[in-house]
């Protein structure tokens, strides 16, 4: 991509001269239909989150007018050393790392399976894209029903198989109830990142394969040296995706636990929600979104780097 | 595959097992929910477990259509959704056709700026929104959401049209040209035919995106009747008399079924539009 972005650049600096030339009508126009994309994304992106930085350094409740006044960067330390703030950034990375890990071996493991060839292959990526196209709160209502511990399927399957935890009351401790919200987060997205690997290892030469066979590669030098190095871009585009939405979780927690029990499930995201729409402290939340989409920049950007495809 | 040929028969058992455990995983919760909207009252409380209710009725259904006016969350949903949609087709098809043919030197520029909207969190964006909706009195107006869901449906629109527009031959276009149509005329009798099933694509996966918004709903939406879809339901679950289960997951069912049967109708569609929307970058 960034070679993408300079071969942007060298032909920006052409621009100049050929807006005289006989291409410029068509420019003009090509200007002109572009226009209506980025104006409408500017004001729906650009104007909440410049108006974040602004209302950041104010004191502002909407509950409580005209008091409105700037107050420095006091927002910013409530974010940076209140218990609450700190205890759900751990949480919340926490959070972030497992259910990316989880989800990744799952949805890797997924995606070489379905890469086979084998009957009934179209029913298969049918059915994974089921749980993708369930709206988030939704699967999480789903997953709520089946670990309620009478009418859902997961004690019930767990009484038959005589394994422990038959009897578990999942919303009522700390890690069952993140286990809940793993399980929901996964059943949804891991089909998703598997299409993605899926695309990706779709394009790999099997020719290649049979290369490093002849060459007396075992399946698993297979797999390291020609599959994980050539599905780099589809691993990049998947983790980015899988980690900023886990990042950013909120439906899930909304509806399954609603933070609780006690503070326990209470992610930045929620938080953030909080802030804006339960106290209307918008100076406090307005704090809480400029670090979360900093926050959210510098993992894309990180996983753009540390991923970029060797070719 | 040499691979698949060499494949002795355990390896074989072994990797049916996989596509075992990946179709379980997938449908099977589905489908528990689908049978416990099916159960009545009586059985939800006795506990009775099984692979199909001893008495499947409609019941939870018709007491979510009829006592619960479900079907107008879910008019409220498709409306907004399919409003964003239209809006992010008309401009994502303009856009897409000027980047690849009219003004490529602003290609990559305005492809990472649509990239880099993406990675910015919603969840940041509803508070200013809200204050800015409230204050020209637009909460709980359709306005508010088909507006801010063009967040969901234009980076992704776009990016689909322009990886389907890459693919129409220029020569084609350019016979047109030299018959004297302008570039407006070219795209509307020419592209957008032969187009038409990526601009489908796209159309579906923005819908399905929109469909799928809870927190902005949630925060702009305080009136019932304009509730969409989810939110009706998590609100269901929430309310605070005792609601059974059966009848928020008639709720699941009802919000999920049509989409469900959208995505298995275009299946190939959305797994080519999702690559190309994701891959391209």
């Amino acid at each position: 991509m960034a070679e993408v972005r300079g071969k942007a650049v060298e032909r920006g600096l052409h621009l100049r001269e050929r807006l005289s030339g006989p291409e410029a009508s068509a420019e003009r126009l090509g200007a002109l239909l572009i226009a209506p994309t980025v104006i409408l994304l500017v004001l729906i992106v650009g104007y909440p989150a410049f108006y974040n930085i602004y209302a950041s350094f104010q004191y502002f409740v909407l509950t409580d007018p005209g008091t409105e006044h700037f107050i420095g960067l006091q927002n910013y330390t409530r974010v940076f050393s209140g218990v609450d703030s700190l205890s759900a950034w751990g949480r919340t990375i926490l959070y972030t790392v497992i259910s990316v890990a989880i989800q990744f071996v799952i949805g890797l493991v997924f995606a070489l399976a379905m890469h086979q060839n084998y009957r009934g292959r179209g029913v298969v990526r049918a059915a994974v894209l089921v749980p993708w196209a369930v709206p988030t709160v939704v699967s999480a209502l789903l997953w709520k029903t089946n670990f309620d511990p009478r009418i859902g399927f997961v004690n019930y399957l767990l009484g038959v198989a005589h394994l422990p935890g038959a009897n578990t009351t999942w919303l009522n401790g700390v890690w069952t109830s993140w286990t809940v919200i793993l399980v929901a987060d996964a059943w949804k997205n891991t089909p998703f990142l598997a299409l993605i690997l899926l695309s990706g290892l779709q394009v790999i030469p099997d020719d290649l394969y049979e290369q490093a066979q002849i060459d007396g590669a075992g399946i698993l030098r297979r797999f390291w040296y020609v599959t994980l190095p050539l599905l780099k871009p589809s691993i990049q585009v998947a983790l980015i995706f899988r980690t900023l939405s886990a990042f950013l979780v909120f439906d899930v927690i909304y509806a399954i636990t609603g933070g609780g029990p006690g503070n326990a499930t209470n992610t930045v995201a929620f938080i953030n929600w909080r802030a804006f729409l339960v106290d209307t402290d918008f100076g406090y939340g307005g704090a809480v979104s400029v670090v979360l989409t900093i926050s959210a920049l510098l993992i894309a950007v990180a996983y753009l780097r540390i991923l970029r495809p060797s070719t | 595959m040499t691979a698949i040929r060499a494949r002795s028969w355990a390896g074989s058992a072994g990797f049916y097992l996989v596509i075992l455990v990946i179709l379980l995983f997938s449908l099977f919760p589905f489908y528990w929910v689908l049978i416990t909207s099916l159960k009545s009252n009586t059985e939800l409380t006795q506990a009775v477990h099984g692979l199909w209710p001893d008495h499947a009725s409609l019941n939870s259904y018709n007491q979510l259509f009829v006592a619960g006016n479900f079907l107008l969350p879910l008019a409220n949903s498709v409306l907004v959704a399919a409003g964003a949609t239209a809006i992010a087709l008309v401009t994502g098809i303009l856009t897409a056709y000027a980047l690849v043919r009219l003004a490529q030197n602003a290609r990559a520029a305005v492809l990472g700026f649509v990239l880099a909207i993406g990675f910015f969190p919603v969840i940041a964006m509803v508070g200013p929104l809200f204050f800015v909706y409230r204050n020209i009195n637009f909460l709980n107006s359709y306005l508010s959401l088909i507006i801010t869901y063009l967040i969901y449906a234009i980076p992704i629109g776009l990016w689909i049209l322009v990886s389907i527009f890459d693919e129409i031959p220029k020569e084609i276009e350019e016979a047109a040209t030299v018959d004297g149509a302008t570039p407006l005329q070219v795209l509307r009798r020419i592209v957008l035919p032969l187009a038409l099933p990526g601009v489908f694509t796209a159309a579906i996966i923005s819908f399905i995106l929109c469909w799928n918004d809870f927190v902005f709903a949630l925060s702009f939406m305080s009136d019932p009747n304009r509730y969409t879809a989810p939110l009706a339901i998590v609100n269901l679950g929430q309310s605070k008399y005792q609601v059974f289960y059966n009848i928020i997951d008639a709720g699941v069912v009802a919000t999920t079924l049509p989409i469900v049967i959208l995505v298995l109708i275009a299946q190939r569609r959305i797994v080519s539009g999702l690559a190309a929307g994701g891959l391209k970058g």
